[in-house]
C-alpha cells in the first residue's frame, strides 16, 4: 500500500508539471469511511453487537459478572427471580444466572469451533471444487449431497457416539453438519466469480492459477461465506445446546446452555424461569447472530 | 399548483388552435431523492411531439433522457418527483389531459390505452412463463376488450402487422422460442394493442444486432405512418435519430440544448454540445487522424517486441491465422462456433473482425489471444505457434498479447485499487523492482491521459470511460506487441468512445501496436480499421482492406450489413467522409 501511496504522491508532482488534457471530477469523490461508520451505529446492528458482546465477555471473565460459582449452593431450591438472584435458584440451589455466565464459555466456545470446523472443511471442499472444476468438482460435490442427505440431528448424534461425549466432540458433531452447506455456499461463490471478465484479464495479466485464485477468486468470494460463518453461529449454539438437552453434550455438573435447559424441564409447571430464563439468552443470542450476519451481507453487496 | 394552473390554460388555448400537439411538454423539472440530497435530473426541458410524427429525444447516458420518458408515462422511480412545469396529452377521448399530478386511477386508464411504451431491452422485458399471445393481449384485457374470441382475433391481427409469420402457431409460443428481434417485435405489437395516441420507445433498438435494427426501425416507421401515432423516441445515437426522426432534441446534464427540425438541428448545429456529438458520432465525423498503414512493418516495429523482437521484425505479418475451426459440445449437441476462418495481420495495422452476435468473432479474438484453445487450424503471432501453447509458456506469451473486454465494469476487480491493478502484471512478469513499478504505473496511466492519483481508487469511483482507460493501461502496461479489444468501445457513450478510439489511434502510432479490434458497429470499424473480416454464422463471408470492402462490398451479407448503418440519410446528403 504504501509504496503505491508514494507512488501516486510522486506522479501528482510529474502531473502538475505536465497537466493532461483530460479533465477529471476530483471533487465528486465521496470519502466511504465515515459512512461505514454511521452505518455501524444503526440500532439494527449496535444491539445485536451489543448482546453478542455481552455473551462474549461472559465466555472470555464470567468472574466478572458474577460473585457466585456456577456449582456453589446459595439458598433454597427453586426460589423465584429476585434481586439478590436474577434468574432465581435451581433445584438444588444453585445460582441460575451464574450458571448461564459461566455456562457462556462452554456453549460459546463450543459454537465458535462447530462453525470454524464448518467454515474450514466447508470452505476447502467448496473452493477446490469451484476452483478446479470437471471431475474434481463432481466427485466432491455428490460427496457433499451425501452429506446434505443425512438429517443434522442423526448425523451429529452418530458422530457424538463414534467420538465419545463432551463439549468438545460434541462441538465437531455440529461442525460437520455444516460442512455441506458451507461446501455448496463456497462453490457456488467461487463458481460465478471465476466466470467474471476480471479473473480473466488476470490470466491475461500473466497470473499463475493460485495466485489468481489468492488475489481475485478468495476476496471476492469470501462475503457470502464470513455472512454464512455469523448466521451458523446462531444455529451452532442451537443444535449444542439440543445435544445438551438430549445429554450428548456435556455431563451433567457443567453449565452448559443445553443443559440447564434440560435441567428445569421437570419444573416447569412449578418454576418456569429455570427452563424460560436460559433459554431466552439462547433466544437472544441466536437473534443477535442472524441480524449481524443480515448485516455483513448487505454489506457485502452494497 | 398555479404554474400548473397556468400550464392548463396554456394548453387549452393551444388546442384551439389547429396544429395542437399530442404531447406537449413545458418546463419539466424532476429531482430524485437520494442520500447525498436532492439531484436535479430534468431541468426545464419544453418540447412538443405531434401526431404521425417522430420526436427523437437524444443524448448520452445521464443526460435525463429516459427521465423524461419516464414523467410522460408516469412511472418515474419512487424517489423521483416532478417539481415545476406541465405535460399535457391531447388525448382522442377525454381531449387535452395534464399529466402532471395525476392520479394513479386515472394514469391506470391513460397507460396502454393512449400511451404505449416500448422498452429498451427485449431480453427481459417479457414474461417467460406467459405465452407470446398473453403478453399483448394483457392491455386488451386490462382497458376492457369484451369477448376472448375478440382478443385472440386482435392479438392475431397485430402479430400479422409487426409482421411475425403463422401468428396463430406464434401466439401459443413463449419468449424463450424467439430472437431477440422477433420479442422486440412482440413488445411493440404489445405496445400498439389499444391503437395509442402516443408511442414511447425507449431505446428499443440499442440490444439488437445492426441489421436487426434496421427491419425493427423500418417496422416503427411503417407502423406510425399507418396508424398516424406520435412516436417519442429516446437515444443515443445521433444517426438513428437523423435517419428516423422529424424533430429532435438534444439533451445534456438534464437540459435541452437544441432542439428543433431534424434536418436542420443536425446539418446545421447550433450549439457546441450538437456539434460535439455529431463530430464524434462514427457515422458522421472523421474521429481519427490515421495513416492507412503500409504492408512492410517499417524499421521501428520490432523495437517493442520483448520476446520475439529481432527474427519477426523481418516478417511484415504479426499474425497469421488459417484455417481456424472451434467447436463446442459434441455428438449431436455440437455447436460450430467457428468454421476455417483465415486471416493475417501486418504488424503495426488494425484488423476488424465484424459481425453480428453468433457469428464467432469474440470466439475468434480469444482464440488468438490464448484464452481458448481451437479445435483446428493455427494461430501463428510472432514465432510463437498460440494453440499450442500451455502453463508457462501460455504466460510468457501473454506479454506479447493482451486483451480489452467490452464490459468496463466487469473487467476490473472491484476490491482492488487502479495501482494494485497495474502493477499486478508487473509482479506476475517480474518486471522491474519495487520502486520502478510504481514508476511504470504512474506512466501508464499518463500514456492513458489518467491523473496519477487514479493509482489510489478503486473501480467504482470511476466513470465507465475511465475503467476502460485502466483496462487499456493494464493491457499496454507488460508493453505488448498485439492487443485483442473485443467490443472495447461499444458499451461507451459516443463522445467517450471517440476519446478512447483516439487515444487508441495514438498508442498505434507511437507505441508501433497491432490491433484486432472486434466489433458489431461497422460505423466505428470504417474509422479504425485497416483490414477487415466479416464473418455470419462462423464462417467467413469477406475479407480485405477496409476502404475496399466498404466501397465496394462482395457479399450480400457485407451489403446488408453496411446498408444497415444508421445516418445513411444525412451523409448521403450532406455530409462528406
Amino acid at each position: 500500500m504504501s509504496g503505491i501511496d508514494a507512488a501516486a504522491a510522486q506522479a501528482a508532482e510529474a502531473a502538475r508539471a505536465e497537466p493532461t488534457a483530460q479533465t477529471v471530477p476530483t471533487g465528486a469523490r465521496l470519502n466511504p469511511r465515515p459512512r461505514a461508520w454511521r452505518s455501524l451505529l444503526r440500532p439494527g446492528i449496535l444491539i445485536p453487537a451489543l448482546v453478542l458482546l455481552i455473551a462474549l465477555a461472559w465466555a472470555v471473565a464470567p468472574g466478572l459478572f458474577t460473585s457466585v460459582g456456577p456449582a456453589e449452593t446459595v439458598g433454597p431450591a427453586l426460589q423465584a427471580p429476585s434481586g439478590e438472584h436474577w434468574f432465581g435458584t435451581d433445584a438444588t440451589g444453585r445460582d441460575l444466572y451464574a450458571r448461564v455466565v459461566y455456562g457462556a464459555s462452554q456453549s460459546i466456545t463450543a459454537a465458535l469451533l462447530a462453525v470454524l470446523v464448518g467454515l474450514v472443511f466447508g470452505s476447502i471442499i467448496g473452493v477446490t471444487a469451484g476452483a478446479v472444476g470437471g471431475r474434481v468438482d463432481e466427485a466432491l460435490m455428490r460427496l457433499v449431497d451425501v452429506l446434505l442427505a443425512i438429517p443434522t440431528l442423526l448425523l451429529s448424534l452418530s458422530i457424538v457416539i463414534l467420538l465419545g461425549f463432551g463439549t468438545a466432540n460434541a462441538a465437531i458433531a455440529v461442525g460437520v453438519t455444516s460442512v455441506a452447506v458451507f461446501a455448496r455456499l463456497s462453490r457456488s461463490q467461487v463458481v460465478s466469480v471465476r466466470a467474471s471478465e476480471f479473473v480473466e484479464a488476470a490470466y491475461g495479466s500473466g497470473g499463475t492459477f493460485f495466485s489468481v485464485l489468492w488475489r481475485h477468486i478468495l476476496p471476492n468470494s469470501l462475503t457470502a461465506v464470513i455472512a454464512l460463518a455469523a448466521l451458523q453461529l446462531g444455529s451452532a449454539i442451537l443444535q449444542i445446546s439440543t445435544l445438551g438437552f438430549l445429554g450428548y453434550g456435556a455431563p451433567p455438573p457443567t453449565p452448559e446452555w443445553g443443559l440447564l435447559i434440560a435441567e428445569g424441564r421437570n419444573y416447569i409447571a412449578t418454576s418456569w424461569w429455570i427452563t424460560a430464563l436460559p433459554g431466552l439468552v439462547v433466544v437472544l443470542v441466536v437473534l443477535a447472530s442472524n441480524r449481524l450476519s443480515r448485516a455483513i451481507s448487505d454489506g457485502g453487496t452494497a | 399548483m398555479n404554474a400548473q394552473a397556468n400550464a392548463h390554460t396554456r394548453a387549452n388555448a393551444h388546442q384551439h388552435s389547429h396544429t395542437a400537439p399530442l404531447l406537449s411538454i413545458r418546463d419539466l423539472a424532476v429531482q430524485y431523492r437520494t442520500r447525498q440530497g436532492h439531484v436535479d435530473a430534468v431541468r426545464g426541458v419544453s418540447f412538443e411531439v405531434r401526431a404521425g410524427e417522430v420526436t427523437a429525444v437524444v443524448g448520452e447516458s445521464g443526460s435525463g433522457k429516459t427521465t423524461v420518458a419516464q414523467s410522460v408515462i408516469g412511472l418515474l422511480a419512487s424517489n423521483g418527483s416532478i417539481t415545476a412545469g406541465s405535460i399535457t396529452l391531447n388525448e382522442r377521448r377525454l381531449g387535452t389531459t395534464e399529466l402532471v399530478g395525476l392520479p394513479e386511477r386515472r394514469w391506470r386508464d391513460l397507460r396502454g390505452r393512449c400511451i404505449g411504451l416500448i422498452p429498451q431491452d427485449p431480453g427481459n422485458s417479457l414474461n417467460p412463463v406467459q405465452s407470446i399471445g398473453k403478453s399483448i393481449s394483457e392491455s386488451l384485457r386490462i382497458h376492457g376488450k369484451p369477448s376472448r374470441g375478440e382478443v385472440q382475433d386482435r392479438v392475431h391481427s397485430l402479430l400479422e402487422q409487426v409482421g411475425i409469420d403463422n401468428p396463430i402457431k406464434r401466439a401459443k409460443q413463449h419468449p424463450h422460442e424467439f430472437s431477440g428481434g422477433m420479442r422486440q417485435r412482440v413488445l411493440i405489437a404489445a405496445a400498439l394493442a389499444n391503437d395509442p395516441e402516443l408511442i414511447i420507445a425507449d431505446e428499443p433498438t440499442s440490444a439488437l444486432d445492426v441489421t436487426v435494427q434496421r427491419t425493427v426501425l423500418d417496422l416503427i416507421d411503417r407502423l406510425r405512418e399507418e396508424t398516424g401515432t406520435g412516436v417519442l423516441f429516446i437515444t443515443h445515437d445521433l444517426a438513428v435519430a437523423a435517419d428516423r426522426a422529424d424533430r429532435v432534441v438534444v439533451m445534456r446534464g438534464g437540459e435541452v440544448q437544441e432542439s428543433g427540425a431534424a434536418a436542420q438541428v443536425l446539418a446545421q448545429p447550433s450549439s457546441e454540445y450538437t456539434k460535439q456529438l455529431m463530430a464524434d458520432a462514427p457515422s458522421f465525423g472523421k474521429l481519427v487522424e490515421r495513416e492507412t498503414i503500409e504492408v512492410a512493418g517499417g524499421p521501428g516495429a520490432g523495437a517493442v517486441g520483448a520476446v520475439s523482437g529481432a527474427s519477426a521484425a523481418s516478417e511484415a505479418q504479426l499474425v497469421e491465422v488459417t484455417g481456424l475451426r472451434q467447436v463446442f459440445g459434441r455428438g449431436a449437441d455440437a455447436f460450430v462456433a467457428v468454421d476455417d476462418v483465415s486471416f493475417s495481420i501486418a504488424r503495426g495495422s488494425t484488423h476488424a473482425l465484424v459481425g453480428e452476435s453468433g457469428s464467432g468473432k469474440t470466439t475468434t479474438g480469444r482464440a488468438v489471444a490464448g484464452f481458448s484453445a481451437p479445435t483446428a487450424g493455427a494461430v501463428r503471432v510472432g514465432d510463437a505457434e498460440v494453440t499450442s501453447l500451455r502453463g508457462a509458456a501460455l504466460r510468457e506469451y501473454r506479454r506479447t498479447t493482451q486483451m480489452v473486454y467490452q464490459n468496463p465494469y466487469g473487467s476490473l476487480d472491484p476490491r482492488l485499487t487502479i495501482g494494485q491493478t497495474l502493477t499486478e502484471p508487473l509482479q506476475n512478469f517480474r518486471i522491474g523492482t519495487r520502486g520502478e513499478r510504481a514508476d511504470r504505473v504512474a506512466h501508464a496511466l499518463e500514456v492513458v491521459a489518467l491523473p496519477p492519483e487514479f493509482a489510489s481508487r478503486r473501480p467504482r469511483e470511476l466513470s465507465g470511460g475511465q475503467r476502460q482507460r485502466v483496462a487499456i493501461a493494464r493491457a499496454l502496461i507488460v508493453e505488448p506487441e498485439l492487443v485483442v479489444l473485443d467490443e472495447a468501445v461499444s458499451a461507451l457513450d459516443v463522445t467517450v468512445q471517440a476519446q478512447i478510439l483516439r487515444l487508441l489511434a495514438r498508442l498505434q502510432s507511437e507505441l508501433g501496436l497491432t490491433y484486432v479490434f472486434i466489433s458489431h458497429d461497422l460505423a466505428v470499424v470504417r474509422q479504425i480499421a485497416d483490414t477487415v473480416t466479416v464473418l455470419q454464422g462462423g464462417k467467413q463471408v469477406e475479407r480485405g482492406a477496409a476502404e475496399a470492402v466498404f466501397a465496394n462490398p462482395q457479399h450480400p451479407y457485407t451489403q446488408r450489413l453496411i446498408e444497415a448503418i444508421p445516418g445513411a440519410s444525412l451523409t448521403s446528403g450532406h455530409w462528406e467522409i
